[in-house]
């Protein structure tokens, strides 16, 4: 994997990463207006997320008086690290050289970190239901990590690289069947659907708090904080959203940098991201929201899958 | 020979393989039988793909009916029965979950890894990728027989025993291309036949335990007998 450290590799590279932010409210705009639609309504504009995010920014703040450094700083480094990894994840092109600087364990690891501050968040202020998401979210979490390792190894054993281009590369470079990666894309759609947060494990629409994950932990949190919370969350989707389209569906990526290519690239993420948007959607809408005690039972399912993902990889596809 | 050399029916072949192994952890791990019936029949209709592959990549004829033969028996006329015994058992809203879920899947996916283990010295006689089916499918056998151990019900003991063939079947197919067509119709009435008589045998344990927990056939009972 020949990665061009040049300038323009790194223009494109920051590039990239300015269109994760630019594309994150959008993603978040069509889920929405789909999901309405499907209820028979017109729902709210695919802009509304960005009038959302612009109203938020320009406000006062205040904060409660209990909150402490912890509270002010936590909305900028759950950005900052969600952004990060996102700019990791192979968007328009594969051979950028952030793909370089971290791997997928990297990817975990700044997720992780974004979700660690936001649990601190949730508890710094000493309300209850701060406390109760936080718990719920760590419960969540720690189920649900091993499950997207276990996927995460089946596309390393096969591609033998932790680096997402690399995987991406192997894939396209091969046109063959696996089992381990139909059961691979099972376990990290289902992995998804919890570190998003979305139905059936927290209704992100919600506004009992006895029933909310994510939302419990921002319930303190106003204007610019809280906007740069639900950026933050708007780009954890659409991290996985191309994680999962980049991996297992990643005809039409660009893997040079000329114009056209990248245009394409570009014209092929938006449609598989629309698809998975609508996907999730209907999910959504026919799904109900689970218990919470049932949540690691789904999520021992994703593990299953991954688990089943990586012995089909070593015994059906490397021992002929 | 690596996977990219193989043809497009062979990789279908071990994707429809490995979601077997799927279906048989799911029969392992539901508390509803309908839904086990359910995943039955899909492991049932996934076997049958798997042989008309077989067949059409060696363009054996008789191994295109014995596929249609496995999806009509295992996929449709075997699950109706036990859909319909379960509905007049009244057994269809009941739910029976595994008492340690944790335990016994780790344990069927030691079995997994055990059946590998025992087929990998085939690799000397130059086999072909059907090889690695075969330790599916006797994963599949074991893990029907593990469900045999942990469930305590009639039916889904008998749903476990079902899974078992289907394994054999697999392997059967993978392994030698098919068995004589007289023998798998004669295994397939077996099959059918046996199907009837657990029917028979779940009312008359039910009539004489009052239940279908096959452990309470394990109770002594007492008769009060008449005297003189």
């Amino acid at each position: 994997m020949d990665y061009r450290v040049s300038l323009a590799a790194w223009g494109l590279a920051l590039m990239q990463a300015l269109l994760y932010a630019a594309l994150a409210p959008l993603l978040m705009g069509w889920v929405r207006k789909v999901k309405a639609l499907l209820q028979n309504r017109r729902g709210p504009s695919l802009w509304q997320p960005y009038r959302d995010l612009h109203k938020l920014f320009g406000k006062e703040a205040r904060m409660a008086h209990t909150a402490s450094v912890l509270f002010r700083a936590a909305p900028y480094i759950v950005f900052v690290a969600t952004w990060l990894a996102a700019s990791a994840v192979p968007l328009i092109m594969t051979g950028l050289p952030t793909a370089a600087i971290a791997d997928i364990i990297v990817i975990a690891g700044l997720l992780a970190l974004a979700r660690f501050f936001l649990a601190l968040a949730g508890m710094d202020v000493g309300t209850a239901f701060g406390g109760m998401g936080a718990s719920r979210e760590m419960l969540v979490s720690a189920m649900a990590e091993p499950a997207m390792l276990m996927a995460v190894f089946t596309l390393t054993m096969t591609a033998h690289s932790t680096n997402l281009a690399s995987v991406v590369d192997y894939q396209l470079a091969g046109n063959v069947l696996r089992p381990s990666y139909i059961f691979a894309l099972g376990s990290l759609m289902l992995v998804a659907i919890a570190e998003t947060g979305r139905i059936p494990v927290d209704n992100p629409a919600t506004h009992l708090e006895l029933t909310m994950i994510h939302e419990a932990m921002i319930l303190e949190y106003s204007v610019r904080h809280l906007a740069l919370m639900e950026w933050a969350a708007q780009l954890k989707l659409l991290l996985y959203g191309a994680l999962l389209a980049g991996v297992f569906v990643p005809w039409g990526i660009a893997q040079d940098f000329a114009a056209a290519t990248l245009l394409t690239g570009l014209a092929a993420i938006l449609i598989k991201l629309a698809v998975l948007g609508a996907a999730l959607a209907v999910s959504e809408t026919v799904l109900a929201k689970m218990r919470l005690f049932r949540v690691p039972a789904f999520l021992n399912l994703a593990l299953l899958l991954g688990l089943l993902g990586l012995l089909s990889h070593v015994i059906l596809e490397v021992g002929i | 020979m690596s996977l990219e050399g193989l043809s497009v029916l062979s990789q279908l072949m071990l994707v429809l393989a490995a979601v077997a192994l799927f279906t048989s952890f799911v029969l392992l791990e539901q508390a509803r039988l309908v839904a086990a019936v359910h995943a039955f029949a899909w492991q049932g209709a996934l076997v049958a793909m798997v042989t008309a592959l077989v067949a059409a990549s060696g363009h054996q004829v008789h191994l295109f009916f014995s596929a249609g033969l496995t999806l009509g028996l295992k996929a449709l006329l075997i699950p109706w029965m036990l859909h319909r015994l379960v509905v007049r058992l009244e057994l269809d809203r009941h739910r029976a979950p595994l008492t340690h879920p944790a335990l016994v899947i780790m344990a069927a996916v030691g079995l997994v890894i055990f059946s590998y283990w025992l087929v990998l010295p085939m690799v000397q006689q130059e086999m072909l990728f059907t090889r690695n089916i075969v330790a599916v499918s006797l994963a599949v056998v074991l893990i029907g027989l593990l469900m045999m151990v942990v469930r305590q019900q009639a039916v889904a003991q008998v749903l476990g025993f079902m899974s078992m063939e289907n394994g054999l079947f697999l392997a059967a197919v993978s392994a030698t291309g098919g068995m004589p067509l007289v023998v798998e119709l004669g295994v397939a009435f077996d099959v059918l036949v046996a199907m009837v008589l657990f029917g028979v045998f779940f009312f008359q344990i039910r009539e004489s335990i009052d239940s279908l927990d096959v452990d309470r056939l394990n109770r002594l009972t007492e008769r009060v007998e008449d005297e003189g």
